[in-house]
């Protein structure tokens, strides 16, 4: 193999597995330093600059980046990044004035469809710079999906009144109540660009026999969890079935518990490992007494002249072909029937853009989904811009985040007159954290403490209350001590083949066995010849330059602890800590830079 | 050296041997020793030979004397038996627990000064009466606990970290133990753990003395230019006679090597030496020939390394006393004192 390049930030932005893993690159191991140093303001800004929402999305991300935790891999779980971020937004000071104060217009104007969060974003990044942005929303307030969806035991009004808040102090102008209900009329209005940010507003429905008869009991997810979040539907029978695995069939049976449902179950076609809902959120479902049943297709909604008496159920079991496609054969067991006095169809959200003109210019291609240039999400129009759920289909907020980070930057550069292709690099740093022979200025005991729980309020209160929010979050103390397991991955470990006299104490020493001193070949071949074999295809390989003895330096990152021994055992220096920091690059960064 | 104790988190793929432990749990405490040390070297090549033959640790008794050396048995096999004996006076005080108890695998961890000066006469006594032991000399050539005085193996000529020239003639423990009739002798280097690793398996399962020195480079005091047993003089002065392959007797032999070359050993207990033959006239069956070729190297300035004697046939202390099978904690009292009729049948015998 070719000695590992570590000169940009590729090779070790990919070693910090969560940071990769998120959509926005959160720099997570450092605002994890922060917290368990009580910094959570510092730490709250780090996250603010790169994900815009921390407080909304240490409570409610989809987190990528704990299931790419490089702890799961060598503990049971990994660390509790998401309410982590949470502890930074409680426990932070007023943080008001830190907040970048709204540039001197620079004369352009920006209009936002959408007030999402990724229409939010792209207001933050723009109004920073002296743009005057102008969002749109049919609602009365800003948050989008995360106030209309998510139900409020899981994200309280004022946590998005407060994030939100910030972005609109920046100066961006807010219409609220006001329905877009052309694209050629708002161009029209003489933006220098648009941004749609309009999600997916469209629940799939369930077009089974009895769907029309009984319509009066079944209701769309979104829909209806849109009507609990404004107060408009306060109530549910008692027999509730759920239709659907996600996310939102998993909001709309706990919030059905809440309303009054004592017999809600979800019922899925999916097998239970594959429904799309995140662990946690399927395990909270099923703690609040909500059964999960599987491998069951809805056949037809059965009904007494119009009042709905249950759901109809096909028993399928999954089967895949050679490419892993999966299709529900029918096991030939008779049809399930299950009572039930009202239907929440929860199965999936669509996009629908019926307000943009078919003859404006803007492409559309098979799927009714806007043809995108994915990287710059700049639409056929040049003017118009999509990020979000509108983008390239439902994903969720952080992913929602990161989009509008992207569209703002294009935005920026498209108003200026520049290549949209001309995106700068993130910006990164190594610095070496050596204090002395056995100090480091971060703490690289790895802790063995086990995932901290975070503690919830009673079932029996939290049931009668469908705002009161169910977790309390962290304490400082278990804050803490969550944040010690953080194995500190952003502290990376940097060889330098010249200093190395291959005494092997880094070999005897690493306590996950990473390192090997072996000859060089193929990476076929070498991944076999290591230690402990790397199985971890993912996870890369860092080989350094031929030593002294023509043999080569082989770690494999997978299961490195960064616990810094293999350093402090080199008595050459051959292995230093360096802590690698790195920043996306925001919108007018390279107008800055040059 | 380290202060923080090494995470317990263990990789879910780690490897685990035949009875069930990982390499980690032939660990011991946190080594003590200055970062480099080629002795922490040779304690990974233990728990890694004693991790290969399934070794249980509670079979194994390591014994040691006084010296950077004799402090590692506290860093591997953390759950074997341990005796930390005066100075100098392993050799003896195993010899007595090899008596005792027979059933256990002997491990003697010495260094230069505790081998070569101090305790060269239990070192010369053990190898001689054919104790059944594996004896490493972790040999660097200085006082390292000290600040880097000479020790008994420094080469004579070879410099100290100050610049200062030693002027006496070392002692040889490899051409020693070969005279007093050791019956497994080896030489390897700390830094080239492929042929220390086979060595140790090979001599712990050999029957009779085994002795293996170990060179390895004082970091701190004698890894300098004048050093003769720096990591750099070693490797580049290194002539090894022969590479081994340990091979245990359930293992399935695939390798195939041309005639000529290789040479195969069967020890007592089955297990089977593959030498990989590198000088190609050299016969490690051959004490006075490995004897002879081991002083015509060294006045070369070489550093002969690898199996330099093997027996075919040997032997141990228990076949010459001819003692009873069984360790004396199993006898039983009646057995160990079969009373005062038996003492008075001895003793009329006697008059």
């Amino acid at each position: 193999m070719n000695p590992t390049k570590i000169g940009g930030h590729e090779y070790f932005h990919k070693v910090v597995d969560c940071q990769w893993a998120c959509p926005a690159h959160t720099p997570v191991p450092e605002y994890i330093r922060l917290i368990a140093a009580g910094r959570y303001s510092d730490a709250y800004m780090i996250n603010w600059r790169s994900n815009v929402f921390p407080g909304i999305l240490g409570r409610v991300c989809d987190r990528p980046c704990e299931p790419a935790c490089r702890r799961g891999r060598v503990d049971s779980e990994p660390v509790a990044i998401c309410r982590l971020k949470r502890v930074a937004a409680d426990l932070k000071e007023d943080i008001r004035d830190r907040l970048p104060r709204p540039a001197m217009s620079n004369g352009k104007r920006i209009a936002c469809v959408g007030a999402g969060p990724a229409s939010l974003t792209v207001a933050r990044d723009l109004s920073v710079l002296g743009y005057q942005v102008t969002v749109f929303d049919n609602g009365a307030a800003p948050g989008g999906m995360m106030r209309s969806q998510i139900p409020k035991f899981r994200l309280p009004d004022e946590v998005i009144d407060e994030e939100c808040a910030y972005i609109v102090g920046l100066g961006v102008e807010t219409r609220y109540n006001q329905w877009v209900g052309s694209l050629r009329d708002l161009l029209a209005e003489g933006w220098d660009a648009v941004f749609v940010g309009t999600g997916a507003p469209r629940g799939r429905d369930a077009p089974i026999p009895g769907r029309q008869e009984a319509a009066k009991h079944i209701h769309i997810g979104i829909d209806w969890l849109a009507n609990v979040a404004f107060g408009h539907t306060t109530t549910i029978s008692r027999r509730v079935i759920v239709l659907g695995g996600g996310n939102t069939a998993m909001d709309c049976c706990r919030s059905a518990r809440r309303l009054g449902g004592e017999d809600v179950k979800v019922i899925v076609r999916s097998g239970f490992e594959e429904m799309k809902a995140s662990p946690w959120e399927k395990e909270e479902a099923i703690h609040e007494g909500i059964p999960i049943l599987n491998m069951r297709v809805p056949k037809e909604f059965r009904h007494d002249n119009g009042k709905l008496t249950g759901v109809l159920f096909e028993i399928v079991r999954a089967e895949y072909d050679a490419k892993g496609r999966r299709s529900l054969i029918p096991t030939g067991e008779p049809d399930e029937f299950h009572e039930c006095d009202e239907v929440l169809v929860a199965i999936g959200q669509e996009n629908a853009f019926p307000w943009i003109e078919k003859d404006i210019g803007l492409e559309f291609d098979k799927w009714d989904m806007p043809v995108l240039n994915e990287k710059t999400l700049q639409s056929t129009l040049p003017k118009v811009f999509f990020g979000g759920d509108a983008a390239l289909g439902p994903k969720n907020i952080i992913t929602a985040a990161a989009q509008g980070h992207e569209a703002a930057i294009s935005i920026d550069l498209f108003c200026r007159g520049k290549k949209l292709d001309d995106r700068l690099p993130p910006e990164f740093n190594l610095v070496s954290q050596k204090m002395g022979i056995h100090e480091w200025s971060y703490d690289n005991q790895v802790s063995e403490e086990e995932r901290k729980k975070v503690p919830v309020k009673s079932l029996e209160k939290t049931l009668k209350d469908i705002k009161l929010e169910l977790e309390m979050g962290f304490d400082p103390f278990m804050a803490c001590a969550e944040a010690e397991r953080c194995l500190n991955c952003d502290v990376q470990t940097v060889f330098s083949g010249k200093l190395c006299i291959e005494c092997d104490a880094c070999v005897d020493i690493c306590p996950t066995e990473c390192i090997t001193f072996t000859g060089n070949g193929e990476e076929d071949d070498l991944r076999t010849r290591l230690k402990v074999p790397a199985k971890n295809r993912d996870q890369a390989l860092y080989v350094s330059d031929a030593l002294k003895t023509s043999r080569v330096m082989v770690k494999d990152e997978n299961v490195c602890l960064h616990c810094g021994m293999c350093a402090e055992r080199c008595p050459t220096g051959a292995w230093d800590m360096q802590k690698f920091f790195l920043q996306c690059a925001e919108a007018g960064a390279e107008a800055k830079r040059t | 050296m380290t202060y923080l104790a090494k995470p317990k988190l263990l990789r879910a793929d780690a490897p685990r041997n035949a009875v069930g432990y990982t390499r980690r749990d032939y660990e011991g405490a946190i080594s003590t020793l200055c970062a480099g040390c080629g002795h922490d070297s040779i304690s990974a090549a233990v728990v890694q030979a004693c991790f290969d033959l399934d070794v249980e640790p509670h079979r194994v008794a390591k014994l040691s004397g006084i010296g950077c050396s004799s402090k590692t048995p506290d860093y591997f096999l953390g759950a074997s038996h341990g005796f930390n004996t005066t100075h100098g006076r392993m050799p003896s005080v195993l010899t007595g627990a090899a008596l005792a108890n027979r059933d256990l695998i002997y491990l003697g961890v010495s260094g230069d000064g505790d081998s070569a000066s101090i305790g060269i006469a239990q070192f010369a006594h053990a190898m001689r009466r054919g104790v059944n032991m594996t004896y490493i000399c972790e040999n660097n050539g200085v006082y390292g606990l000290t600040k880097g005085q000479f020790s008994a193996t420094a080469d004579k000529g070879s410099k100290s970290k100050r610049g200062v020239v030693n002027n006496d003639t070392p002692i040889d423990l490899v051409a020693l133990a070969l005279q007093l009739g050791a019956s497994y002798v080896a030489r390897s280097f700390s830094g080239d753990k492929e042929q220390l690793i086979p060595l140790i398996k090979g001599a712990l399962r050999h029957r009779g003395p085994a002795f293996i020195d170990v060179i390895s480079p004082c970091v701190t005091f004698n890894n300098h230019a004048g050093s003769t047993k720096s990591y750099d003089y070693v490797r580049e002065h290194n002539d090894a006679v022969n590479r081994i392959d340990f091979i245990l007797p359930r293992d399935k032999i695939e390798t195939s090597y041309p005639p000529g070359s290789l040479r195969r050993i069967v020890q007592h207990d089955g297990s089977i030496l593959h030498l990989r033959k590198l000088e190609t006239e050299y016969d490690p069956t051959d004490r006075i020939g490995a004897m002879n070729y081991l002083q015509e190297r060294h006045a070369l300035g070489e550093i002969v390394t690898g199996l330099i004697f093997v027996s075919e046939d040997a032997d141990d202390l228990h076949r010459h006393l001819n003692t009873v099978e069984k360790p004396l904690n199993l006898l039983g009292d009646a057995y160990l004192c079969p009373g005062s009729q038996v003492l008075q049948s001895i003793n009329d015998a006697l008059r």
